[in-house]
């Protein structure tokens, strides 16, 4: 999966990542094929290169290797909401067929929810800015839902158009990446749709793991296996990491 | 101190300027009940002490504001010390869940906590519309998410039109906390601060309060310019506390790093009523407050 996610960025674009999955497969896709990725975080790092997994989004490896530091107020207002990132790195906790996004609260209601999630942090205006968005979530009836508890990012929100009302200027969510394959929109409707399996992973798999009625492209392709090089990259970050806890 | 000239130019003789007290005396003096209490850092430089000082001195019924609750407001909410908290990601950064917080929200334990939610974007705006002097800040944002109508945000956030194109933005009301807390790298004698690396809000967050209290790693007799730092003149600043290692365990860029450890080993504490309870004994209520500000170095 992280392998997958790290492939979706192209080299030379601006990535806004988010710590966890998102940070290890954008820091592997630099390390491997695309050495001019230009990595921010929310914490005011612009062009950020560590040579070891940040700890946390303030970690000071990232403000001491970046092109520039700037405040929090700054990187949202002048950085993000212009458009000028192309990528936007996303996780979630519930996803749904258009690809709205919970990660605030599940089961019960705003108030009294059965399980209180982080929030929003900086998603909703990365979701919503960036020019093109990625979500990397694992795939299970949990997180893959018929409907969110909670919208806490957009994706299409109720499908075509409502992107456009809501005066959203990036294009969306443009993938979500799974540890069973890869969905994308279909472009009529805008419901997810799988493209892409893992070798050894059928259909039936992912369908069985969806909330919703899971439609599969006609043409589904199989996502080629980690190379030696991704591999050997990965296990140095991994191994940094854990010397580092 | 005849370096203290050399600051003349920022801080004007007054009665603005910061005190230089100790940590018990600047909470003492700034932070009471009832009031609406920032403390920022943005993931490094985190005003743990300080933190740790509110609740040894008991504090009662606070509005705590942060964009990032993090451990020191676990902390404080599992404490007793906050009625509500106004805040954009409440997790331990790298770690997982915020127990104190969830058992907060879930189950109204020590206490119920009333929430004012918003997306970091919206936060940092408030704060800069607070340090502005203005009512509200504008931005893109919000717009066909559930932070829009949930109850106890809506009356933070509102749509708006644009009065020269109509189109219609977010407004977000602005925050003026009675008390900013945060921690820096260094203060003069004369109480000016400066702190660099990754800044946050936290300049936004003193400008915006009536209050502040900034600790520091060390009162030097002069602050060397860094082209690369912020600077809060003493005149901005209430109080002055030296508190070396007071960010602990999070990071001070120059002095220390974070101990991710004690991140990692907060998890099993917060999960359990009892581990928290047997934790503030121990390493609050157990403790001394940090000792009086030592005697600055000499330049």
């Amino acid at each position: 999966m992280t392998v997958s996610a790290a492939r979706a960025l192209r080299d030379n674009v601006t990535c806004f990542v988010g710590i966890g999955l998102p940070s290890v497969a954008a820091n592997l896709a630099r390390a491997t094929h695309a050495p001019g990725l230009v990595l921010i975080y929310e914490s005011g790092t612009i062009g950020a290169k560590p040579d070891r997994l940040p700890l946390s989004i303030g970690d000071g490896i990232l403000a001491e290797t970046a092109d520039a530091v700037v405040s929090v107020p700054e990187i949202f207002n002048y950085w993000l909401q212009p458009g000028r990132v192309d990528v936007g790195f996303l996780g979630a906790a519930q996803i749904d067929k258009f690809g709205n996004i919970n990660t605030t609260v599940v089961g019960g209601d705003y108030a009294a929810p059965k399980t209180r999630l982080p929030g929003s942090g900086g998603a909703p205006e990365i979701a919503a800015s960036c020019r093109e968005v990625i979500v990397v979530v694992r795939q299970t009836l949990r997180s893959f839902v018929q409907r969110v508890d909670f919208v806490t990012s957009v994706g299409y929100g109720s499908g075509p158009g409502t992107r456009q009302r809501l005066g959203l200027t990036g294009a969306g969510p443009l993938k979500i990446i799974t540890d069973l394959g890869v969905l994308e929109p279909d472009p009529a409707t805008q419901e997810f749709v799988l493209t892409g399996l893992y070798p050894g992973v059928c259909v039936a798999d992912a369908r069985e793991r969806t909330g919703w009625d899971l439609a599969a492209a006609a043409e589904l392709h199989t996502v080629d296996p980690p190379s030696a090089a991704e591999l050997t990259a990965l296990r140095g970050f991994t191994a940094t990491a854990s010397a580092k806890d | 101190m005849s370096n203290d000239d050399d600051c003349t130019q920022w801080t004007p003789a007054g009665e603005d300027m910061a005190e230089i007290v100790s940590l018990a005396e600047a909470v003492a003096l700034a932070v009471r009940d009832g009031d609406t209490v920032a403390m920022e850092g943005f993931t490094h430089l985190i005003p743990f002490a300080a933190g740790h000082e509110v609740i040894r001195q008991g504090r009662r019924g606070l509005t705590l504001i942060r964009m990032t609750p993090d451990l020191i407001y676990d902390q404080l909410i599992g404490a007793g010390c906050a009625r509500k908290l106004v805040f954009s990601w409440g997790g331990n950064p790298g770690v997982g869940s915020l127990h104190r917080f969830r058992d907060a929200v879930e189950h109204s334990w020590p206490g119920p906590l009333e929430l004012e939610e918003h997306s970091h974007a919206g936060m940092a705006n408030r704060y800069v519309a607070g340090a502005s002097g203005l009512p509200f800040g504008v931005l893109r944002g919000y717009s066909g998410t559930g932070l829009m109508d949930s109850a106890q945000s809506s009356a933070s956030v509102r749509p708006i039109a644009c009065p020269f194109t109509g189109e219609i933005l977010t407004a977000v009301s602005a925050l003026n906390p009675d008390v900013a807390i945060i921690h820096a790298q260094r203060a003069d004698t004369s109480g000016n601060v400066q702190f660099w690396g990754i800044t946050g809000v936290q300049k936004e967050a003193v400008l915006a309060a009536k209050r502040s209290i900034v600790t520091v790693e060390e009162v030097v007799p002069h602050l060397d310019p860094r082209p690369d730092g912020v600077v809060l003149p003493s005149w901005t600043v209430s109080y002055v506390a030296a508190v070396p290692g007071g960010s602990r365990p999070s990071y001070a860029l120059g002095y220390y790093d974070r101990d991710n450890d004690y991140y990692l080993a907060w998890d099993p504490i917060a999960r359990d009523r009892d581990a928290f309870r047997r934790w503030l004994d121990t390493d609050i209520y157990g403790k001394p407050a940090p000792p009086p500000a030592p005697a600055p170095r000499r330049g």
